[in-house]
């Protein structure tokens, strides 16, 4: 009998895998398929202080082995989640789950962070500085490792539980970012966001997307990824929860050997409604295959 | 919802650049007409959502038009290929709302939810009336099979090449009165539609989707009633909650 539990900052999961921010909602729509229980957790929609229709639409391309998308961080805003999305999870899901909180000041970020902290329900916070898909916010405090600093030092002042920082690859030296990150007390990091992208349509001659740019995410993606969670993991010491075209149970070992803790699918749901099933089912049969009697013991095996 | 592996019993062209699929498999999560499947195809990394045209117990008929691809791949598959589909999604139409005359009204990839509506509200009691709406006589289709539900069904081109010249809108008047109306097609249509009408209604849209079930959040649009994922809270919207 394999062991797939792994210890994320106090949390035991019964298994890595994690669906990943915006690609589940706040997960009760997938609930309706499969007992979400089976999930070591599940990182809820990106959250801001106030809601956000998001970008106008298209919002969507499709590239090969991949998607880029720009929804802007369509939410109702972090007093709805707390009153309506998180309790209508509750319902179904009795795990302690991650916040993902997105901002576009310091402050918001703080004031965010605060408010979810006190939920029962959020076993971890993950901050994201890297959205790709607004304008001014997110992505522009993960791309400089001071104000990534700040973010998490402030973060940090307000909170009680463990907070990782989810970092972009659209950087120079991400092992900077985290160094930094790491530097102001974040619990862990969080990585790889979407890497920015674009596609341009014959026919019109004008960007797929409204927003012309967006998050390049898929199984295209997925060797930047591990090369990323494996130059984090010799840069700092916390833990790191490794994502980026996520696919498959090989995947997951692979970014754990890489220097991933606990690992998230995102891109793979919207193919597949069933992927993080189908991730969690097939785990320890393929963990038999390639001798691995427990998957805590492989984090950052590949160094 | 349903995930499946839905085997190709036929696939045939209809008009100009549309074809006819018809699939086989488990039809017990589709609830009303106007819903959708989202079909996965080799190579494509995002599945294609085509909107259900009939079903029975263990069928389904697809109508797409050949637009880019991926409808193109899906056009040269042969029977028996077997093809994983999400199946029964969307909300489709209000059935329960139409009164004892709805109009009908689809525009050229439009029409083939209409049939299998038109074909529930005949089972209900009521007489359809449906309008057809295309740009030139090689893409008229299903005109027969409507008529033959026993419907008083008029066709328009654009270019005057079959039925009425014009647009759909263009044959209101052949109609006469109606209790209601239910639309698919392309916007400029929906809002012909729109300005051309005081009864009430349903529109169905399209929208660029990622995931069609409702994850990602990619086909989001506003309504006076907030926002509406367009393939888990619509395709179908009514009227009076659509901001244009």
């Amino acid at each position: 009998m394999v062991n797939t539990k792994v210890n994320l900052s106090g949390l035991t999961l019964d298994n890595p895998v994690i669906p990943a921010s915006g690609t589940f909602g706040f997960g009760y729509e997938f609930a309706d398929i499969y007992d979400i229980n089976i999930l070591g957790s599940i990182s809820c929609k990106g959250t801001t202080k106030g809601p956000r229709f998001g970008n106008p639409t298209p919002r969507i391309a499709e590239c090969t082995n991949g998607l880029i998308n720009s929804v802007g961080l369509q939410n109702p805003g972090v007093e709805k989640v707390i009153s309506e999305e998180l309790p209508k999870l509750a319902k179904f899901y009795h795990k302690p789950v991650i916040a993902n909180v997105s901002g576009f000041s310091i402050d918001e970020y703080a004031y965010t962070c605060s408010k979810i902290d006190a939920n029962e329900q959020v076993g971890l916070i993950e901050v994201n500085i890297s959205c790709p898909n607004v304008h001014n916010g997110g992505m522009s405090f993960g791309t400089n490792p001071n104000s990534a600093f700040e973010v998490t030092k402030a973060v940090k002042n307000v909170t009680t539980k463990p907070v990782y920082i989810k970092l972009s690859p659209n950087v120079t030296d991400i092992t900077e970012i985290a160094k930094a990150c790491e530097a102001a007390g974040a619990d862990g990091i969080s990585l790889i966001n979407t890497l920015m992208g674009m596609r341009i349509d014959l026919k019109t001659k004008k960007p797929v997307i409204a927003n012309k740019m967006g998050g390049f995410s898929g199984p295209a993606i997925f060797p930047v990824a591990v090369r990323m969670v494996y130059q984090v993991y010799e840069a700092v010491k916390i833990p790191i929860i490794g994502m980026g075209g996520v696919s498959t149970a090989q995947d997951v070992i692979e970014i754990m050997l890489a220097g991933a803790t606990a690992v998230q699918v995102g891109a793979a749901n919207l193919v597949d409604p069933y992927a993080c099933k189908n991730i969690i089912e097939a785990l320890p049969s393929v963990m038999e295959k390639y001798n691995i009697n427990s998957l805590s013991e492989i984090i950052g095996g590949s160094h | 919802m349903n995930q499946g592996i839905y085997s190709v019993l036929s696939n045939e062209k209809i008009a100009k650049d549309v074809f006819k699929m018809t699939l086989s498999g488990d039809t017990s999560s589709i609830t009303a007409p106007g819903q959708f499947v989202n079909i996965k195809l080799d190579g494509f990394y995002l599945r294609r959502p085509i909107s259900i045209c009939d079903f029975d117990n263990h069928s389904i008929t697809l109508i797409y038009k050949v637009v880019g691809q991926g409808t193109e791949l899906m056009s040269k598959l042969s029977v028996e290929t077997e093809l994983d589909t999400l199946v029964g999604l969307g909300n489709g139409f209000d059935i329960s709302k139409s009164g004892d005359r709805p109009l009908l009204i689809g525009g050229g990839v439009g029409v083939p939810p209409m049939f299998k509506l038109c074909k529930d509200l005949i089972k209900r009691g009521a007489k359809p009336a449906v309008i057809l709406g295309f740009n030139t006589k090689d893409e008229v289709f299903y005109e027969d099979e409507f008529k033959a539900l026993g419907t008083d069904t008029f066709v328009t081109t654009v270019d005057g090449s079959h039925g009425t010249k014009g647009f759909v809108t263009d044959a209101f008047p052949l109609v006469g009165k109606y209790s209601y109306f239910y639309t698919c097609g392309p916007l400029p249509m929906f809002k012909a539609v729109y300005n051309n009408t005081d009864t009430e209604g349903q529109f169905s849209f399209e929208e660029r989707m990622g995931c069609g079930f409702g994850a990602c959040m990619g086909c989001t649009c506003k309504t006076k009633y907030g926002n509406k994922r367009i393939c888990k809270d619509g395709p179908v919207l009514v009227k009076e909650e659509i901001i244009w």
